[in-house]
């Protein structure tokens, strides 16, 4: 693997299923956990509908990817990140979104739900501090 | 008779719900379907807006895109009515024309 880490920012701002972006990301993020690199997921704005519990597409004839988010952890991806003021302007708290469990294979470390809702600040920080924002 | 609107885009990204309300005429139908059910939800920033129209529009909003979203009828609005398939096409049928706030 490459030597050089570099942290890698996936930044989702739209809704899933009225377009292909949020599907896209999630292909994007599971191909780039290959290549080892420091990599965090943060919804934003209309992404934040990404994570929502309880979807249940067999009315509309697509895809439920959503219970492929609860898998990241599997993938190594440890960071995920929703932003507090996108969750309260659609009127949502974090009991509406789902859960993404994480474990450590060698330390059998394990946390429970890596979903962390941040504020603002915290969202410009975090793009500050990462070299590389891929946008959905 | 009237026009049933369609909004079809999301009213966080985009302004159709916003156009439609302002210029849809007392009476007309509004249906939201795709990323325009997220209009229909209750506590959001937009619901007062969509509130306020209830009193001179009929809203109604497409059940199996809500449920795509992981949203049941309580989360919405009341006095918004859920759909089926069937129900949209009842709907189209019984108004004069479509109009689709793309």
């Amino acid at each position: 693997m490459s030597e050089v880490v570099k942290k890698f920012l996936y930044l989702n701002r739209k809704a899933p299923y009225g377009t292909i972006y949020a599907w896209e990301a999630l292909e994007v993020v599971l191909i780039g956990a290959a290549f080892d690199q420091d990599v965090s997921v943060m919804f934003i704005d209309d992404g934040v509908y990404q994570l929502t519990k309880g979807q249940d597409t067999k009315g509309i004839g697509m895809k439920n990817f959503s219970p492929t988010y609860r898998t990241l952890g599997d993938y190594e991806v440890k960071k995920i990140y929703v932003d507090q003021a996108s969750l309260e302007a659609r009127g949502l708290t974090q009991d509406d979104l789902v859960e993404v469990a994480w474990e450590d294979f060698e330390t059998e470390e394990e946390i429970e739900n890596i979903v962390e809702v941040i504020d603002s600040a915290r969202v410009s920080a975090l793009m500050d501090e990462s070299d590389v924002i891929f946008s959905f | 008779m009237s026009i049933l609107h369609t909004v079809n885009k999301s009213p966080f990204e985009r302004n159709a719900l916003d156009a439609c309300l302002r210029l849809a005429s007392d009476g007309a139908g509004v249906l939201l379907f795709e990323d325009g059910v997220y209009a229909a939800l209750d506590g959001t920033s937009v619901a007062p807006r969509v509130s306020d129209a209830l009193s001179r529009l009929k809203v109604y909003v497409l059940g199996p895109d809500l449920q795509a979203r992981g949203f049941s009828a309580e989360r919405v609005i009341e006095g918004i009515s859920v759909v089926d398939y069937n129900g949209f096409v009842d709907l189209a049928a019984e108004h004069d024309k479509v109009q689709a706030w793309l």
